[in-house]
């Protein structure tokens, strides 16, 4: 049920042209910027030469690349998550899953399967650019795997929390908005770290970014993916305690 | 004994203080139609979503073939299909995109969705349209889709929340002679405010009023109706108290173009006034039974509990 629901939103995010027009913006940036990355790569590669222990391609390249990925998708993720639930209210056709025999969790996570194959193409799309590296030289394909599963969990708990959002309002741009705040709240959230003594560590623990950038330098810590877990299965539990209590007011 | 398949006991539905639903109770058999009726607000929407478990009752519980709304949902929403006031389509898919994936959200398995989606357009006139953007209809069609929607996977209880609104007479009638055919297995509950179509549909009505069930018989007990009376002609002049005086008459009184009205008590034949009639050679040229209309008991009890509650 929870894959029918899935599918069915994953196909309706194509026939709009927005998830083409994502995708295609992305695409467009990222290329380039894995261009210029290369660039400066060549640019730098006689001085690696003469290091000990030099950083590989995939640090210099990849990592960096895949940071600022990250910080567009910041931007890009509140636009395909903010129709999935406001839209069908306004448009009163989220009854017709609640008047089907399916609950409101699998309801939920249908759709947040559907933002989750969705995501799932576009940043296999962006690992094609990494992985056409293997045509000249070597890339740490250990650390390619660590960067592209840290992208997934991270738009996983992008798209949870963008979920939630939208299950709170009809309004489509209401829910973007709210979410690129959110977003962009936990992003920022350990820049007062350093003055705040005591709170330190907590508020670099809640900060998306911190866990995002171990992943990307191809440390898969326990304590990361956890971390996301409990923010995605947070946010989507959140979505369905707000969904069911619709229906007593 | 087969229990009922729509059973609702002490519904009530409080929007904050406001209450909407006040204590209703009924139940629905297989095979009849029932027609709810009621002024703007009165709450047959709200019971609907109630029973469709779109809202969550405040008080009382609801049962659908035997599974309870809250407890069992699944079970009990697999023995239901919905429309609402706003049909739930999805503009963006086609016809036929749209009712596969209403065939699989019913738990219709994969290879009868295909047999299942012919049947349903058949049923609803939708052969021609499969193809078709659902936002490129018009407001009838897609209100044919809303109904093909709600019986695709074959449910034991359909709930129809105004639906021929934005049909034109002869779909209207089509769709009627729809619902009258999936009366005859199922359960129907139609909500409307065309009271002739519940004439016409109906086994049983309900006239709820500001959240109350205010009347609740069938439809054959309406159209015999409690008492009946006659407008009668004559062509020889006769004095009211001679009519008054017939057997069987409850009372007469004399309408301004020289007919009479005979009100008789009930079960009453008006056998007396024509065996007078033959008799004095009164010149008897009309005898029209003049039956209480669903419009005329709507009106006289939905006003009678407007004075009540001023």
């Amino acid at each position: 049920m929870i894959w029918i629901i899935g599918k069915r939103e994953f196909a309706a995010m194509f026939t709009a042209p927005l998830a083409w027009v994502i995708l295609a913006v992305v695409q467009v940036i990222i290329g380039y910027m894995f261009l210029a990355n290369l660039d400066s790569f060549f640019l730098l590669q006689p001085q690696l030469q003469q290091l000990e222990n030099t950083p590989g391609v995939t640090d210099i390249v990849v990592t960096p690349l895949m940071q600022v990925a990250a910080i567009i998708m910041l931007m890009v993720m509140p636009l395909l998550t903010m129709r999935s639930i406001a839209e069908e209210k306004r448009n009163r056709s989220l009854t017709l899953l609640i008047s089907s025999p399916v609950s409101m969790t699998e309801i939920v996570l249908g759709k947040f399967l559907g933002l989750m194959l969705f995501v799932l193409v576009l940043v296999g799309m962006l690992m094609l650019m990494p992985l056409s590296l293997f045509l000249g030289t070597a890339p740490d394909a250990g650390k390619l795997l660590s960067i592209f599963l840290g992208m997934l969990l991270l738009l996983g708990a992008f798209s949870a929390i963008g979920l939630y959002l939208s299950s709170l309002t009809e309004n489509q741009t209401i829910a973007a908005v709210g979410t690129f705040g959110v977003l962009l709240m936990l992003w920022i959230i350990d820049w007062l770290s350093g003055s705040v003594s005591q709170g330190e560590s907590l508020l670099a623990y809640l900060s998306l970014l911190h866990h995002h950038q171990s992943m990307l330098e191809g440390v898969f810590n326990s304590s990361d993916i956890a971390y996301y877990l409990l923010l995605i299965v947070g946010f989507l539990g959140l979505t369905i305690r707000q969904l069911d209590r619709e229906r007593l007011l | 004994m087969t229990e009922a398949l729509i059973r609702v006991e002490n519904l009530s539905r409080y929007y904050q203080n406001h209450c909407a639903v006040k204590q209703l109770s009924f139940n629905l058999d297989a095979g009849e139609v029932l027609g709810f009726l009621g002024p703007n607000g009165a709450g047959k929407s709200t019971t609907m979503q109630v029973i469709s478990g779109n809202l969550a009752p405040s008080e009382g519980e609801v049962s659908i073939a035997g599974h309870d709304i809250i407890e069992a949902p699944r079970e009990a929403k697999r023995h239901l299909g919905y429309l609402p006031e706003n049909p739930p389509l999805y503009r963006d898919a086609s016809v036929d995109e749209y009712l596969g994936y209403c065939a699989r959200l019913r738990r219709i398995p994969k290879p009868q969705v295909a047999a299942a989606l012919r049947k349903v357009k058949a049923q609803c006139g939708l052969e021609t349209s499969g193809a078709r953007l659902i936002g490129n209809l018009s407001k009838g069609y897609q209100q044919r889709v809303g109904i093909a929607q709600a019986i695709i996977h074959d449910p034991p209880v359909v709930i129809l929340d105004e639906p021929t609104v934005g049909l034109d007479p002869i779909q209207i009638r089509e769709i009627r002679e729809l619902i009258r055919s999936l009366g005859s297995e199922r359960s129907v509950i139609l909500s409307t405010h065309i009271l002739s179509e519940v004439q016409a549909t109906c086994d049983r009505v309900q006239i709820i009023r500001a959240g109350e069930l205010i009347y609740n018989a069938s439809t054959a007990a309406l159209n015999q109706g409690h008492e009946v009376s006659y407008r009668v002609a004559l062509r020889q002049p006769v004095r009211l108290e001679e009519l008054s005086a017939l057997a069987g008459v409850d009372h007469a009184e004399a309408l301004d173009d020289g007919r009479f009205r005979l009100v008789f008590a009930i079960d009453a034949t008006p056998d007396a006034l024509v065996e007078r009639a033959a008799k004095q050679q009164w010149g008897l040229r009309e005898l029209v039974p003049e039956q209480q209309s669903l419009e005329e008991l709507f009106i006289e009890l939905t006003r009678h509990e407007e004075i009540e509650a001023s």
